[in-house]
C-alpha cells in the first residue's frame, strides 16, 4: 500500500496535504471540466457600511442569501421602473462566496478598486450599466446592450446566466461563458504571446499549471475594452483551483499602473451546476438597441 | 555530361516518389489519436472552397459594391452538393430565388448573426476544435459563434438555437454529429439557399490524414426539400506554428447598417 502511494506521489497523482479528491484528465492535467455557476450575492466592491467587516458570519451569510433577491430588486428599482419580469424566475442572486467575503475584492483590504485619478476619470466616462447613458448612436450604449461583450474574465453579473462550461484537451483549456456565448480557448503549450499589434475585446490568453492551479494570463486588450477604466496595458491573471468535486476557487489579479495605484485582487467561487448552458443569442434578437435609439430620436423631437 | 544529369534527375525523381509513398503510408496510419484511442480532431481548421458564396457550382460575377471593383467580386467555384441539384419543393424553390435576388437585405451573415450548421463549417474563417471525451467544442471565428457537441447524451435541447443542438457519437473512426433544434433564420450560403425549423443535419467528420478532415453533411428538411441531400468537402488543418483563432466580433461592423438611420447625426455614406 505504501509502495502504491509513493509511486502515485512520484507520478504526481497525489500531492500530500492537498485534497485527494481532485481528479485528473486521462493525460494527467487537473480536471476542471464541467458546468459551473459563479453567481454570488457578494458585490465586487465592498459597500461603505461594511468597510471594517471583510467576512460575514455563518448566520449572517444565511440572511444575506435569503434576502438576496429583495436587495437586488431594491437596487434595480432606483434605476428602472420595476416591472413583472424582474422576479425570482428571471433573476438569480447566487450564494455567498466560499469564504463568506463581504466583497469579491480582497486586496486592497478595504475591498475597493484603487483607481488613479486618471483611471477614475476614464472609468466614469465609459458607458457601462448603472450610469446615465446618452443614445446619440449605438457606441454610447454599454457593450452588453450592444451584445459585444461582458467582462473578459469570470466576474459574475448581478442578474442571471452566470454559467460557464470548461472543456479540456491536451494543451488546451476552453472556458465557454453563457453570456455572450464567448468561448475562450487558452493554450497551455508555452507558445509566445500574440504580437503587440493584436488588440482584442477578450485579449489574448496564455495558461499554465502551477501544481493543481490553472493560471491564465491575458494581455493584448483593446484600448476601448472598457474593463474598469483600464488602458491597453491591462494585464489580467486568473487562478482556478479545484477544491472538491463541486467547487473551484477563482482568483483574479488586475494590473494596469496607469489606471490602478496597485494591482488588485478579487475572488470568486465556481459551483457545479446541472445545466444545460443555453445559447445566449443576444445580437440576433436585440430589439432593445433600435428601441433605445428610436426612443431617443423621439425625445429629441419633443415626442 | 547530359547523360549524367539525366541519370541524376531520374534518381532524384525516384527518391521523391519513394519519399512521397512513405509519407502517405505514414499519414494513413498516423492519424492523431486521443488517450482513449479516438481520432483526435483538436486543432484549427478551415475549408478551401467558395461554398459560402454558393453551395452549388457557380461562375464568377461582379460584386454588389462598385467601389470595391475586382477586390470584392464573387469568385467562381465548383459545388459541394452531391449530384449538384437541391431537391426543393416548388414553393421552396421560389423562395430560394427570391432570397437570392434580395441577398443583401435578407442574408443573416450580413447582420453578423450566428451562421448555424452546416454554414459555419465552410465560411471563409477558421474554426477550432477542442476535443474531450464527453464534450467536443467547436468555436468559430465568425461572430464568436460556438457549439458544444455532447457525446452520447439523451439530453434534449432546452430551446431552438442559432447554432442548433449537437449530439455526437462514434461510428468507428468517424465522429457523427446530429444537429437539430435550429433557428429557421439561418441560411446555407449567400445564394439564398435556406431551410425551415424542421432542419436536421447529420455531420460526419473523418480524418483522411493528420491534416485533412473529410466532411459530409446530410440535410433533411421535409418542409423545404422533397428528399434528403448531401454536401461533401475536405477541411484542412492550419499548420502555421503560431496559428490561433482570432476575434471577429462583427456586431460593431453591422451596427451602422442596422442602426445608422437611428443616429442623432446620421453619417454620410
Amino acid at each position: 500500500m505504501r509502495t502504491v502511494l509513493v509511486v502515485a506521489m512520484v507520478l504526481g497523482l497525489v500531492v500530500p496535504g492537498r485534497a485527494q479528491t481532485v481528479s485528473r484528465t486521462a493525460w494527467g492535467d487537473p480536471d476542471l471540466q464541467g458546468l459551473w455557476n459563479n453567481a454570488t450575492v457578494a458585490p465586487l466592491e465592498r459597500p461603505a457600511m461594511l468597510a471594517k467587516k471583510p467576512f460575514w458570519t455563518e448566520a449572517e451569510a444565511v440572511e444575506v442569501e435569503k434576502n438576496g433577491l429583495q436587495t437586488l430588486l431594491k437596487a434595480v428599482a432606483a434605476e428602472v421602473a420595476v416591472s413583472g419580469e424582474l422576479n425570482e424566475t428571471w433573476l438569480e442572486t447566487g450564494k455567498v462566496l466560499r469564504n463568506r467575503n463581504t466583497s469579491m475584492i480582497i486586496d486592497p483590504p478595504d475591498g475597493r478598486i484603487p483607481y488613479t485619478p486618471d483611471g477614475k476619470k476614464r472609468w466614469d466616462a465609459q458607458p457601462t450599466l448603472g450610469k446615465k447613458l446618452t443614445a446619440d448612436g449605438p457606441e454610447e450604449r454599454a457593450l452588453i446592450e450592444r451584445c459585444i461583450q461582458v467582462d473578459p474574465v469570470l466576474l459574475p453579473n448581478p442578474f442571471y446566466n452566470n454559467n460557464h462550461q470548461i472543456v479540456q484537451a491536451p494543451g488546451y483549456v476552453m472556458i465557454l461563458s453563457e453570456v455572450i456565448h464567448q468561448a475562450r480557448i487558452i493554450p497551455l503549450d508555452g507558445r509566445p504571446r500574440a504580437d503587440g499589434r493584436v488588440a482584442q475585446w477578450f485579449g489574448d490568453p496564455r495558461g499554465h499549471w502551477e501544481g493543481q492551479t490553472l493560471v491564465v494570463e491575458t494581455t493584448n486588450f483593446r484600448e476601448d475594452g472598457l474593463f474598469r477604466g483600464a488602458t491597453a496595458a491591462l494585464r489580467l491573471e486568473e487562478r482556478f483551483t479545484r477544491v472538491d468535486a463541486a467547487t473551484i476557487d477563482y482568483e483574479l489579479k488586475v494590473t494596469d499602473p496607469a489606471t490602478f495605484t496597485q494591482p488588485w485582487t478579487a475572488v470568486g467561487t465556481l459551483r457545479a451546476t446541472a445545466g444545460p448552458l443555453f445559447e445566449y443569442g443576444c445580437h440576433e434578437g436585440n430589439y432593445s438597441m433600435p428601441g433605445i435609439l428610436k426612443g431617443a430620436r423621439l425625445e429629441d423631437k419633443g415626442r | 555530361m547530359r547523360y549524367r544529369v539525366l541519370k541524376f534527375g531520374l534518381a532524384a525523381v525516384a527518391l521523391v516518389a519513394v519519399a512521397a509513398a512513405a509519407a502517405m503510408a505514414q499519414t494513413a496510419s498516423g492519424v492523431p489519436r486521443t488517450k482513449d484511442g479516438k481520432p483526435n480532431f483538436t486543432g484549427i481548421w478551415q475549408v478551401m472552397n467558395t461554398a459560402n458564396w454558393d453551395i452549388q457550382t457557380h461562375s464568377a460575377r461582379m460584386g454588389p459594391v462598385v467601389a470595391l471593383g475586382a477586390a470584392f467580386s464573387i469568385p467562381a467555384g465548383v459545388g459541394v452538393v452531391e449530384g449538384e441539384e437541391l431537391p426543393y419543393t416548388p414553393a421552396a424553390l421560389k423562395q430560394k430565388q427570391e432570397n437570392q435576388v434580395n441577398w443583401l437585405t435578407r442574408d443573416p451573415e450580413i447582420k453578423c448573426y450566428m451562421p448555424g450548421i452546416p454554414r459555419a463549417t465552410y465560411m471563409p474563417y477558421p474554426f477550432q476544435i477542442v476535443q474531450s471525451q464527453n464534450n467536443v467544442l467547436m468555436a468559430y471565428e465568425f461572430a464568436s459563434a460556438s457549439r458544444v457537441i455532447r457525446m452520447n447524451t439523451q439530453e434534449k435541447s432546452p430551446a431552438p438555437a442559432w447554432m442548433g443542438w449537437s449530439v455526437g457519437r462514434w461510428d468507428g473512426d468517424t465522429l457523427v454529429v446530429e444537429v437539430t433544434d435550429h433557428m429557421e433564420e439561418t441560411w446555407f450560403d449567400r445564394a439564398g439557399n435556406f431551410h425551415s425549423d424542421a432542419l436536421k443535419v447529420t455531420e460526419r467528420y473523418t480524418l483522411a490524414d493528420a491534416n485533412t478532415i473529410n466532411y459530409e453533411a446530410t440535410i433533411e428538411d421535409p418542409k423545404t426539400f422533397t428528399k434528403p441531400w448531401k454536401m461533401r468537402m475536405p477541411i484542412y488543418r492550419h499548420r502555421e506554428p503560431n496559428a490561433q483563432l482570432m476575434e471577429y466580433k462583427c456586431v460593431e461592423f453591422a451596427e451602422e447598417l442596422m442602426y445608422g438611420h437611428l443616429r442623432k447625426q446620421p453619417t454620410s455614406r
